[in-house]
């Protein structure tokens, strides 16, 4: 015990803490995407685990072709996009159950992703090509980190901003109507099949977007980095709502205020993950924690309300 | 002039060839004039809520066809036909988004009928319309645009739904059972308010009840159904001199059993 206690080494933890804050940085791209099929679009699309590794894999391909890196993180988003469409279409056209028909789109991606790369894996090296992001920036000098969230901070500012005023239009609403009551928004004239496959599409751009940019952040993509990216985006999204949930719906542009706390929940989730790693937990048995976390926290509000139910009953009698 | 809605032939099978099959519609026609309100009574699944989402479009008829002033709609999808309807349903749930503000509610309905581009969901001139509308209904809703639906009292949901059905004046207002899921007192209320509606804006209304007594008092037609199709068709003077007992005797005598319906009132 006395041992365990000795090999653990805060500077190592501390140290090590900027890399986790910019690999959630990374991911809350993902989690936002998540946030808006899971929450807003009321729709579990598991298309998030090949659609991160597609832009991944549509990134450093297009990088190590030559083309400048930024272009390639926008094709990137189109690619994430169409996988998108095509979930929804799987499920809106051919009524394929929603959750199924993401499956299918994350399986044929498996398959796409290993054409595109000719292999699992890919290398993108940040000595050949002048990538956006790279954990080597945040590593190298204080300067290079500090351009690294400076830069990073406004892009995530820049991105809820697009996606507050998104959502306070026309569209936008169909979306959240769509989501919260879809024979409401239909009575309403919303056709709820199109507004599924748009925001399938917009979602998993972002989710696309977030492939491109750990691609480039870890120097490569692997068919595999998606194993779980859902689960992943789920906490980020939960740690977030359960920590500054409260706080942020008692704000004015609290959808703002929501999307932040989901970015907010990607980092910390990173950091408790480095955290529990550098406890010497077996980094194999990761996804089982994780797993079990969001399983928590997706359960409670449900046997809150079935106790509720209980007590309330009990007092009736 | 064009009627407000035609209903010619109309056929609906639910389940067909199965065990569970059911004849919902039989040959059901019905035609409305401008400006009517028709109260409809009829016997537990007489096809009075698949009349109405027949014509919303909730899914296609087999056979038959849906006219509203002088337009077909039979092949309409749903969501196209909301620009010439309004619907209130049974549940207080359904009309609404929970999650989303008064305003914001009020805001999708008003853009009901019109393409939905990248234009703001809700501008301050509509701020101001909706606070007006809302006090109308004398419930101090108007106070109160940024609550969220789901806060709502039942009641206060279907006034709300019923201003949104009006909001883009409908060619033909849908009440299923509106009033159904609410206390007396409150159910009262929701219809002095429909009544008021109607009459403000002129609608052509269709309001299914399980209240006898309402389906006599509102309105100027008064239909009954049962087994699909519409056996009783009054109106005017004769439907205001109608007693409940009449419409007993009327369903006994056309029927040949008696009427049954397990939240029919009678008083
Ligand atoms: N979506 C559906 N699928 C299968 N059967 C249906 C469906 N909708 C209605 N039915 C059946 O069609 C028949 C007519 O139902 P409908 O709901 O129109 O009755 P109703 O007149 O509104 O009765 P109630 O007074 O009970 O509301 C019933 O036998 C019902 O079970
Ligand atoms: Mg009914």
């Amino acid at each position: 015990m006395v041992q365990y206690f000795s090999s653990l080494d805060p500077i190592t933890l501390l140290k090590s803490f900027p890399g986790s804050i910019a690999q959630g940085m990374v991911w809350c791209v993902l989690a936002l995407g998540v946030y808006i099929t899971f929450r807003i679009l009321d729709f579990a699309d598991l298309t998030v685990d090949g659609s991160i590794a597609f832009g991944g894999a549509v990134c450093v391909m297009l990088i190590r072709a030559g083309i400048s890196p930024i272009v390639a993180t926008i094709v990137s988003f189109f690619a994430g996009m169409v996988a998108g469409i095509i979930t929804g279409l799987l499920t809106t056209l051919l009524g394929i159950p929603g959750i199924l028909a993401s499956i299918l789109t994350q399986i044929s991606l498996y398959s796409i992703n290993l054409h595109i790369m000719g292999q699992s894996n890919m290398p993108v090296s940040v000595d050949k090509y002048p990538l956006l992001v790279s954990l080597r920036y945040v590593t190298d000098s204080t300067q290079s980190a500090v351009l690294f969230f400076v830069g990073m901070i406004i892009f995530i500012f820049l991105l809820i901003g697009v996606l507050y005023n998104f959502f306070g239009t026309e569209v936008g609403a169909s979306i959240r109507a769509t989501g919260c009551n879809p024979n409401m928004a239909r009575a309403q004239g919303i056709n709820t099949n199109y507004i599924k496959v748009l925001t399938l599409g917009i979602a998993n751009g972002l989710v696309g977007l977030s492939g491109a940019l750990c691609g480039q952040f870890s120097g490569a993509a692997d068919v595999n980095m998606g194993r779980g990216a859902i689960v992943i985006g789920l906490a980020a999204v939960i740690i977030g709502e359960v920590i500054f949930g409260k706080f942020a719906s008692k704000r004015k542009a609290a959808f703002a205020w929501t999307m932040g706390a989901v970015v907010c929940g990607s980092i910390i989730y990173y950091m408790v993950y480095q955290f529990v790693l550098w406890l010497k937990f077996p980094s194999d048995d990761m996804k089982i924690l994780t797993a079990a976390v969001v399983a928590a926290f997706l359960a409670i509000p449900y046997l809150k309300e079935k106790s509720s139910v209980k007590k309330g009953a009990a007092k009736h009698e | 002039m064009n009627k407000a809605l035609e209903l010619r032939d109309i056929h609906k099978v639910f389940n067909k060839g199965t065990v569970n099959e059911k004849v919902a519609l039989n040959g059901l026609s019905l035609e409305l004039e401008p400006g009517d309100f028709v109260t409809i009574i009829g016997g537990n699944g007489a096809g009075k809520s698949t009349m109405l989402n027949a014509v919303a479009g909730v899914w296609p008829v087999d056979s038959g066809q849906i006219i509203v002033n002088g337009e077909d709609i039979t092949m309409l999808p749903e969501h196209k036909r909301a620009t010439y309807l309004g619907r209130v349903f049974q549940d207080p749930m359904t009309g609404t988004a929970a999650t989303m503000d008064i305003e914001e509610n009020m805001a999708l309905a008003y853009r009901r009928g019109r393409k939905r581009t990248l234009k703001r969901g809700l501008t301050n001139e509509e701020r101001d319309l909706f606070r007006e509308k809302l006090a109308t209904l004398d419930l101090g809703l108007e106070d109160r645009m940024t609550t969220k639906v789901g806060l709502l009292s039942g009641g206060q949901r279907q006034a709300v739904t019923l201003l949104m059905a009006s909001l883009k004046k409908p060619e033909l207002l849908l009440l299923d059972e509106h009033t159904a899921a609410l206390d007396p007192k409150t159910a009262a209320k929701v219809l002095e308010i429909s009544d008021q509606i109607i009459n403000e804006y002129h609608l052509t209304a269709m309001m299914v009840t399980h209240n006898m007594k309402d389906a006599i008092v509102h309105g100027n037609r008064l239909i009954m159904m049962n087994e699909g199709r519409i056996i009783y068709d009054v109106r005017g003077e004769e439907k205001k001199n109608l007693h409940v007992k009449d419409l007993l005797a009327k369903f006994e005598e056309i029927s040949g059993s008696e009427f049954a319906n397990d939240r029919m009132m009678l008083s």
